[in-house]
């Protein structure tokens, strides 16, 4: 199990990770999420070995692993831009961790085969990296990293340098692989549809802290701040005031008064962060919320609808641009993101 | 005219890459053999020049060597001798040059000081300057009148030079890593600059640790590199000339120097020739085998996504930085250095004098240029063979320009013509100045008294290098451009002026300061065709330099900075006209 321990550390003067604690248990996909130059990187680079924190421990089982080299952790690395050895073949790519094993050769080529097969690329051993793909290179990466069977697998955005189909079919690939060996895993990247889409648990990383840690679906039902709502594209965030708590709150924007479940403790007057999600909303003539239409693009199963405050919602059916409508937000579709 | 038809020739290429040329209804075949015609027409001065000055001069050589007249006994010996030291000295020379320009290239590849693009200057510019000014600076520096030979000296009093530099192997070699360091650098120094440090991170992840890191893959990785920038540094070595005869001597004759001695000296020019063609042919196989090596190299060096550039922290690599700065700056900076300043200082007896000896600042030196001595090494002033230098270097720029241009604008709209062709301009690189030399004189022995010969020698050399720097900026103008002047109303011709004229006039700048410093600072087949009554510089420095005498070394000094101080305005000059892509290696 990996334990991380108030990790600290600073980029040119300016501080960019502190006190980051997570632990990976056996078997689990972790993904931290967040923007570029949140220190992600950094972070997975310190795990490795490649970096040194200022202060805070990695551990592994309970072990510091501070005078641990990179190379003896065994910890399998996949780079954006793959990193694969341009002067050895596609079998010499993989074969490279197992040799550093100084495993014999027949255990060896037997390995290799199986990593290959199991990134279906079995008949590619020969081939040359640079010859390949960017989905294929990829796959040499991921199979280079698992060959020499590592305790644990980090991927730096991998996906990154992809096109859209296939980076789903990768995901795809990838997480069946990741089930399949076992390995836990850490999967950094800034895209929450791959993250979404690989981990187990989301770790949301912002000014330098973990702001949110869960699974996929609790994150997005309860991103939990302003800037995780935002980042994770849910909806509309619009500040309002307090002017009712009596177990439910009342909530008064400039466009309307909503009620919503909340389970903080705010003072009547208090402003609140209000995350309006764009679906579930429909037109109502006592809708509990005023607007203009502004704006109305088809998007296949509903319409995307933009009102004149900079709102937009997603409805089954097309207002006139110009209209004045009101809507009705259900409780379901609010969130309080204190 | 011309230029609007090979325009549409042009386009109609450019239009349908890979398809053959338009064959539409409009296309008669006589229009097709006008249209053939039009894009001869560049060709046909370079190829007769190319063909009168440079192959059939080399056939001569060929039919000279092949009377097998020279292989007695005894020539057969002095050529396996002489082959032997070549290779011998070229083989230490790339060692040594291996040995200071590696720490170099991880010096300039890896660490981030204050200085490092002046010492990466200083470094690149003894590659530009020529061979006298080269072999004079050292001279300067460590010759029997040199500044430490004189200082030590006066220290302890001695009566005769203590250190013995001219005139041994140690010189030669040590001109040699001063000239070819920067190759090291700039090569190695990429490959190691471009080495994705994520390779390494991913090495150490999968266990590798720092021998085996070294060993499995940055060594892999640096190979093709390291080794085309040793084989290009032991071609220069092979093939060098100038530095051997002035710092070596003639005891130390490489196929190059012998060449020169047999058909100077001796006049013995089918020994002379005999000697060519080995040089020809080893030539040949170095640049063969460098020509592999080189695709393998830039494909071994994708562009890393972070920079492996950072400052010294660990208290070695402050160590190593800053002693490897003070040796590389001391190493470059003292024969650069010594070279001007020797040339105005009065450190011993002048001409005719006794006894007391005058120390001090002089521009004697200089002002005895202007003067025709009796016993003096010409009929006239040294100051005429400035006059002649410059003189030829204007005709060198004129010839190489009007020769070149017509060539490199032909060859930056490539079609199957001008790559059958393009190989054939580059060849009289791979013939050395020397050979080159011997093929004017047993072509046109009789003519050699027009002072003519020494221009024409020199545009053979430069020409390659103007064609070069002209083609990559006429190549990058897209036809579009023209086309949107051509719609907007400008003729062929104006457009010519109004688009392509601004963007290639920096480069057409460039390639004639490159020609001019060729020609001022060549030498070696300079000394083999000039006349003694029309020296230039480097030709006058070479013998006063061989002349005993306080004043003729002061003078060889003077010369010798003048020269150095052209070329290098025009390396400058050069450097910031350059087009980029242009004049790489």
């Amino acid at each position: 199990m990996l334990e991380l321990l108030d990790i600290h550390k600073s980029y040119e003067g300016q501080p960019l990770l502190t006190g980051i604690s997570f632990t990976v248990a056996a078997g689990e996909t972790v993904c931290l999420l967040g923007a570029s130059g949140s220190g992600k990187s950094t972070l997975l680079r310190i795990i490795a070995g490649l970096e040194m924190p200022e202060q805070g421990q990695v551990c592994w089982d309970g072990e510091d692993l501070a005078s641990l080299p990179v190379h003896r952790r065994n910890f399998g690395l996949v780079f954006q831009d793959y990193a694969l050895f341009p002067h050895l073949t596609v079998a010499g790519n993989v074969a490279f961790g197992l040799k550093m094993q100084n495993l014999p050769q027949a255990e060896i080529n037997a390995r290799v085969a199986d990593s290959l097969e199991q990134v279906n690329l079995a008949s590619f051993a020969s081939r040359r990296v640079t010859d390949l793909s960017g989905g294929e290179q990829q796959r040499v990466a991921l199979a280079r990293a698992l060959a020499p069977g590592p305790r644990l697998l980090m991927f730096d955005e991998p996906l990154g340098a992809l096109d859209r189909t296939l980076k789903e079919e990768l995901l795809d690939e990838l997480r069946r692989i990741l089930h399949a060996a076992g390995v836990p895993a850490i999967y950094v990247t800034h895209d929450q549809e791959e993250a979404s889409a690989v981990a187990d648990r989301l770790l949301l990383l912002h000014t330098g802290r973990i702001v949110r840690d869960g699974t996929p679906a609790e994150v997005w039902r309860a991103p939990g701040s302003a800037w995780a709502a935002r980042f994770l594209g849910l909806g509309n965030i619009v500040e309002g005031v307090v002017t009712l708590n009596v177990g439910r709150l009342n909530v008064k924007i400039q466009a309307g008064v909503f009620g919503l479940d909340c389970g903080h403790a705010h003072q009547v007057g208090e402003k609140v962060n209000l995350l309006l999600r764009p679906s579930g909303v429909s037109i109502a003539a006592d809708g509990n919320l005023r607007g203009r239409v502004a704006d109305v693009l088809f998007q296949k199963s509903y319409y995307r609808v933009t009102l004149e405050n900079g709102l937009v919602f997603h409805l089954p059916e097309a207002p006139q641009v110009g209209a004045r409508i009101r809507l009705r937000v259900p409780v379901s579709a609010v969130e309080c993101l204190a | 005219m011309n230029e609007s038809a090979n325009e549409r020739v042009s386009e109609s290429a450019n239009q349908r890459p890979g398809n053959p040329p338009n064959r539409s209804s409009a296309d008669s075949p006589n229009r097709r053999i006008v249209d053939s015609l039009i894009r001869l027409a560049p060709w046909l001065g370079v190829s007769a020049f190319l063909g009168v000055f440079f192959f059939y001069p080399i056939a001569r050589i060929l039919a000279l060597s092949l009377d097998l007249s020279a292989l007695t006994a005894d020539n057969f010996a002095l050529t396996f001798s002489v082959l032997r030291f070549t290779f011998y000295q070229a083989f230490l020379s790339t060692l040594l040059t291996l040995a200071l320009g590696l720490p170099a290239a991880f010096l300039f590849a890896r660490f981030d000081f204050r200085g490092k693009a002046f010492l990466r200057t200083l470094t690149a510019i003894p590659f530009m300057l020529p061979t006298v000014v080269v072999a004079a600076g050292f001279n300067a520096w460590l010759g029997p009148r040199g500044w430490l030979n004189l200082a030590l000296m006066r220290l302890f009093g001695l009566e005769s030079p203590p250190v013995i530099f001219v005139g041994t192997l140690g010189a030669i070699l040590l001109a040699h890593v001063f000239y070819n360091t920067t190759i090291v650098v700039r090569m190695a120094g990429n490959a190691l600059a471009h080495l994705d440090p994520r390779l390494d991170q991913a090495a150490r992840s999968l266990g590798a640790d720092p021998p085996r890191l070294f060993w499995r893959v940055t060594l892999p990785l640096l190979r093709p590199s390291l080794l085309a920038a040793a084989l290009l540094v032991f071609l220069f070595d092979f093939t060098s000339f100038g530095v051997v005869l002035l710092l070596g001597g003639s005891r130390f004759a490489t196929l190059e120097v012998e060449t020169y001695l047999q058909a100077v000296r001796f006049f013995n020019l089918p020994l002379a020739a005999w000697l060519s063609l080995i040089q020809l042919l080893c030539t040949l196989v170095f640049s063969i085998l460098y020509s592999r090596l080189v695709p393998r190299a830039a494909a071994s060096a994708p562009r890393p996504a972070v920079s492996n550039l950072r400052r010294a922290r660990a208290w070695s690599q402050r160590l190593f930085v800053s002693s490897f700065c003070v040796l590389l700056f001391a190493f470059y900076f003292l024969p650069l250095a010594s070279l001007p300043f020797r040339s105005v200082a009065r450190l011993e007896a002048d001409l005719g004098q006794r006894g007391q000896i005058h120390y001090g600042l002089t521009a004697n030196y200089y002002t005895e240029l202007f003067v025709n001595r009796t016993g003096s090494l010409f009929y006239v002033p040294p100051v005429r063979a400035l006059g002649n230098s410059l003189g030829y270097a204007a005709l060198t720029v004129i010839l190489s320009l009007a020769l070149g241009f017509p060539a490199a604008a032909a060859l930056a709209r490539p079609r199957r013509l001008e790559r059958i062709l393009d190989p054939f301009l580059m060849l009289p690189l791979g013939a050395s100045a020397v050979t080159l030399g011997l093929g004017f004189i047993v072509s046109f022995g009789r003519m050699l008294a027009s002072p003519w010969m020494v221009p024409l020698a020199h545009t053979l050399i430069a020409l390659p290098f103007v064609i070069r720097s002209l083609q990559p900026a006429l190549a990058s103008i897209p036809d579009r451009l023209r086309q949107a002047a051509g719609s907007l109303g400008a003729s062929p011709v104006r457009a010519w002026f109004a688009v392509d004229w601004p963007i290639v006039r920096r480069a057409t700048l460039a390639a004639a300061v490159f020609a001019f410093t060729v020609s001022l600072g060549e030498f070696g087949a300079t000394a083999l065709v000039s006349r003694p009554e029309y020296p230039t510089l480097p030709v006058a420095i070479y013998r006063f330099l061989s002349q005993p005498g306080g004043l003729n070394y002061g003078q060889a000094m003077a010369m010798a900075t003048v020269l150095m101080l052209v070329c290098g305005a025009g390396i400058l000059l050069i450097e910031k006209l350059r087009f980029p892509g242009a004049g790489e290696f």
